[in-house]
């Protein structure tokens, strides 16, 4: 199932700091939810494992990441694949690019991406808001390890998975450079993963944490309970 | 008194409702193990390889299969029951169709590996841990465009992705009479791809024992004996001595249980390299993902018509997509049970139908309720309608114009069949007045009040069922008899039971049939015993599709009656020391013609197992005989169904407000389990016309409804109260006059349904849509065509 998503994220730290931060496997390790290891292969590689949990299930999932047109500390391509076993495969390119505003730092992306298996079958419908929960989380995450004085209130985030309180649902409308976390939320309902809508999503994480949640609750709504 | 045409309720619901049904999932046999199928995430791949290593040391694990572990045992191919011919005369391309796939997958779904475990949840945690090495390929999943050239290709064997190029009826008779047409009618339509969505989900155990070395599946199927044959003789190769099938309670099958399926092979397989009992029952996704759809067919549609409106000729060419492999009878379905139903009730005199099979990277498709008779009728009644719209008549005018006479009969079609009675016009007479079609305006006028948009449509159909004559359908490509089996054995006290190749799985069968005999033999009904779905128990079987249970099945049952009758009166004769010919079978007793002498049944089964005093120098004893019945046509219900619906132009959503049936099903024997498959068959066609629709990713073939999240299932309140009635011409081949019921109200449903849209939105100069007919399409086509000013 192929889905195409562009958006941008302000992040309040200097262009190089940020560049640095989605290189750093210890940055991305702590800010992608549930994340149990995340290693650098190579300059250009790394294989992340991922352990989410949506209430009772729990569920592993493997990926690897590779990047590609490196351009630091302006541009890159990564692309990914992440397996969760039977539960089918999500993978996906994006093409992100970090411009400087001021102190801080825009990302943009576009990402490319497809699930297969049940992940398309039954988890459609979760993705977006799925994909939502998670980049609040990791944007929460990922400013408190590139800009700690500008986070909030880093500890609360983690709360991995389940974190969005349902007043952040509301269905305020995408504004591009808005500050972080405040406008994201669900989608009020039913709107499918169409095209070209501004998702908060960092690419990193898409290809491994997203499969890896989705599973989880692929396998929640399918009955599976996982306990390892 | 008779029993035949009484309302009389189903003896097996008891166990239904109180929750004592055995399904096959019921069952658990001692030591017995899980099978967990691990499936193909892609549509199409090469296998590069299969890591089963870490898996196979994983808790529980008692042994993983791959195809080549079955190929390497000598395991054939799943049969295709069908072979069709293509227009040039060769054969179609049957490719190899594997349990367990060896070195490519060809759908999301497809079998890649079998985890045999002593949980299930220790086999699922094992398939995690097989890593498979997929190089993704690209996928065909649009037939029309698996067609093309260039388009990936989903067999070595099948050129182009054609299965065949199949054709039926005189090209040069309709060519010429297009020519000379008043007016020609033109429309391309689609028939929605279907998942059956039985409410319980395929399951299969195998076993084997070593005692004796036989086999046995326990498995949900419509027809064990035929899976007895196909997995024995072409899977297997197990002998039918060796191999029992049974097929306990079925919770419906819609046709999706016909088919010889891998799990079953693979589970009975299983059971005898391991010696233990193995078990698989499907999840609700695996049956999205594995049970053969059904429908699926793009289709374009002329019909010529002369200046007095009567049909001159009718020309189809369609696409039908056999998905990734030939399922059981898939073949059949758009070829001779679809092909032969395009006269309908009408009397056009020439048609001509070409069908392309197409394999696509889909799960196969093959019968469903229906099969074949719905896409005919579909297409049909949709031309029969858009002609009487452009020509401005009323369209049960020009129905009735071109009906087939009431005098006709026996009627020779252009199409091959011939049906054997019927009177369309009364039937459809009757709908007409209980819907009050008359006072149709006035509603519609009533419904613009309240902007709503309210639309009539008239669908008739004709059916072809009573599957089938063994000599005809062998003829045309059928690899198999389609006769029936019945055994009446009468025990000595008199009780009897009833063995029927008959499948039941919702139809009823223990209560219809046991009112046949019940009247046939003139006992309580409490005294007779319906089983089935044993292939040790049942002599033979060919298993319930095509509405065949009872015009074919209760034929043979009261062919076996007859049997027991004739013997019945020997013995009667001989212990009333009367001629054969002066003794009478009446109400359950054996009398001297004009005499009061008399044996009761039960006397007679009595003297017959405990024969003293026997004429044993002309009879054996006993009284238990077998019959087998082969009809000698098929069977033609028809009807006339009228929807009436309204639209919500603001949201697009339809409420189906009032729905007609008049059947013509021949001789009624329970007119309460008859409006019961009526009520099921609108359900389904109705769930076809607005709501469920199969959809694969076009790229991809991820399959996008794959639950119920996404694919829509009628509710109760969907639907409206039926209105049902019927009108009965008998039949004239088979003792009862029966025709059967079961698959109508799916054939005239999405017809009607959609005739009574396009009625609706006639003023916004809408003359189609497709199937189904979501609030969403709805709303979007109503706003294309609300012209700027009328949408103010």
């Amino acid at each position: 199932m192929p889905m195409e998503m562009t958006g941008e994220f302000r992040i309040p730290a200097p262009r190089q700091r940020v560049w640095e931060g989605l290189n750093d496997p210890e940055i991305l390790k702590s800010s992608i939810p549930g994340c149990q290891t995340i290693e650098k292969v190579s300059d250009t590689e790394f294989m992340a494992k991922v352990l989410a949990q949506v209430g009772p299930v729990k569920a592993n999932f493997a990926g690897k990441v590779k990047l590609s047109d490196l351009d630091p500390p302006q541009s890159y391509t990564i692309a990914g694949e992440g397996s969760g076993g039977v539960a089918g495969f999500a993978k996906g390119s994006a093409k992100v690019n970090l411009n400087e505003d001021g102190g801080a730092t825009v990302l943009h992306y576009a990402v490319q991406a497809h699930v297969g298996g049940k992940l398309a079958q039954i988890g459609s419908r979760l993705i977006d808001s799925v994909a939502r929960r998670m980049a609040e989380n990791f944007f929460t995450r990922f400013v408190a390890a590139v800009a700690p004085e500008a986070a909030e209130t880093p500890a609360a985030a983690t709360a991995e998975t389940e974190a969005v309180p349902s007043d952040r649902v509301a269905a305020q409308p995408p504004a591009p450079g808005a500050a972080p976390v405040a406008s994201v939320g669900a989608q009020p309902n039913g709107v499918g993963l169409t095209e070209k809508k501004d998702v908060r999503l960092p690419p990193v994480l898409w290809v491994t944490g997203l499969a890896a949640v989705i599973g989880a609750m692929l396998y929640f709504f399918t009955g599976r309970r996982v306990t390892r | 008194m008779s029993v035949i045409g009484m309302p009389v309720r189903r003896r097996e619901d008891y166990r239904f409702i109180t929750g004592q049904g055995t399904y096959t999932d019921d069952i658990n046999r001692p030591g017995q193990v899980h099978a967990y199928i691990l499936r193909s995430p892609h549509a199409s791949a090469r296998i590069a390889g299969i890591d089963t290593s870490a898996a196979a040391t994983a808790p529980g694990v008692v042994a993983i299969y791959t195809g080549k572990d079955m190929a390497a045992d000598g395991v054939g191919g799943l049969p295709c029951g069908w072979q069709i011919h293509s227009k040039d005369g060769s054969p179609m391309v049957e490719p190899p169709h594997p349990p367990l796939i060896v070195d490519r997958v060809r759908h999301v779904g497809d079998q890649v590996a079998a985890v045999i475990a002593e949980t299930l949840a220790q086999a699922r945690d094992a398939a995690e841990l097989i890593q498979v090495d997929y190089v993704e390929e690209p996928a065909a999943i649009d037939p029309v465009a698996a067609l093309k050239s260039g388009a990936p290709q989903v067999h070595g064997e099948a050129p182009g992705n054609l299965c065949y190029d199949w054709h039926l009826g005189d090209l040069a008779a309709v060519d010429a009479a297009f020519v000379k047409a008043a007016r020609v009618i033109k429309l391309d339509l689609t028939n929605n791809r279907l998942v059956p969505n039985a409410m319980e989900p395929r399951a299969a155990i195998g076993e084997f024992d070593r005692a004796t070395g036989e086999y046995t599946l326990y498995t949900t199927s419509q027809n064990p004996h035929v899976i007895r044959l196909l997995m024995g003789a072409f899977v297997l190769h197990i002998p039918e001595a060796k191999l029992r099938v049974v097929a306990p309670d079925v919770g419906g099958g819609f046709g999706s249980k016909i088919y010889h399926y891998a799990e079953e092979a693979i589970v009975t397989w299983a059971a005898g390299k391991l010696r233990r009992p193995v078990k698989w029952t499907a999840e609700r996704s695996e049956s999205f993902m594995t049970d053969a759809h059904g429908r699926d067919h793009v289709t374009h549609v002329e019909l010529a018509l002369d200046s007095d409106a009567k049909f001159l000729a009718l020309k189809v060419s369609t696409v039908a997509n056999m998905g990734a492999y030939l399922s059981t009878f898939a073949t059949c379905i758009p070829t001779y049970l679809y092909g032969t139903l395009l006269a309908g009730t009408y009397t056009t005199p020439a048609i001509y139908v070409e069908t392309k099979a197409v394999f696509t990277h889909t799960v196969p498709v093959d019968a469903y309720r229906g099969a074949g008779r719905p896409e005919a009728t579909f297409l049909i009644e949709r031309i029969v309608d858009l002609a009487a719209d452009e020509l401005g008549m009323d369209p049960a005018e020009l129905r009735r114009r071109n009906f087939i006479a009431k005098d006709a009969y026996p009627y020779q079609t252009p199409v091959a069949l011939q049906y054997d009675s019927g009177d369309y016009f009364t039937t459809l007479d009757l709908a007409l007045k209980a819907a009050n079609v008359q006072g149709f305006e006035a509603r519609r006028r009533e419904a613009a009040g309240r902007g709503k948009l309210r639309g009539l449509g008239i669908a008739t159909y004709i059916e072809a069922c009573g599957i089938a004559p063994s000599a005809v359908v062998g003829s045309l490509g059928a690899r198999a008899g389609l006769f029936e089996c019945a055994a009446v054995r009468v025990h000595p006290t008199g009780s009897v039971t009833v063995l029927t190749g008959s499948h039941s799985h919702g139809q009823g069968h223990e209560t219809t049939f046991a009112q046949l005999v019940a009247d046939g033999l003139g006992i309580p009904i409490e005294s007779v015993e319906i089983v089935h779905g044993d292939s040790a128990k049942i002599p033979y079987g060919m298993g319930t599709y095509g509405s065949r249970s009872l015009a074919v099945g209760g034929t043979a049952i009261v062919k076996a009656m007859d049997k027991v009758i004739a013997k019945g009166r020997k013995i009667a004769a001989h212990l009333l020391e009367a001629a054969e010919a002066d003794v009478e079978f009446k109400n359950g007793k054996f009398s001297v013609a004009g005499t009061d002498r008399s044996q009761t049944l039960a006397e007679v089964a009595l003297t017959a197992y405990v024969p003293h005093n026997f004429p044993h120098d002309e009879l054996e004893p006993g009284l238990d005989e077998t019959a087998f019945y082969d009809p000698k046509n098929f069977t033609f219900p028809s009807g006339a169904h009228i929807a009436e619906v309204e639209i919500d132009p603001e949201t697009g959503h339809v409420s189906v407000v009032n729905f007609t049936a008049s059947d013509d099903f021949g001789r009624i024997l329970n007119p309460m389990i008859v409006e019961g498959q009526v009520h099921g068959g609108l359900a389904q066609g109705i769930g076809q016309a607005l709501l469920e629709g199969c959809v694969y990713d076009k790229e991809t073939g991820q399959l996008l409804t794959g639950s119920y999240n996404d694919y829509t299932m009628p509710r109760a309140d969907d639907l409206p109260s039926f209105k049902l009635s019927t009108n009965v011409t008998p039949c004239t081949h088979n003792p009862l006059g029966v025709k059967g019921c079961g698959e109508a109200g799916a054939i005239g449903a999405p017809a009607a349904i959609t005739n009574a849209l396009v009625d609706a939105l006639k003023p916004l100069g809408i003359r189609h849509l497709d199937m189904p007919a979501t609030p969403e399409r709805l709303w979007r086509l109503i706003q294309q065509h609300r012209s700027p000013l009328a949408a103010e």
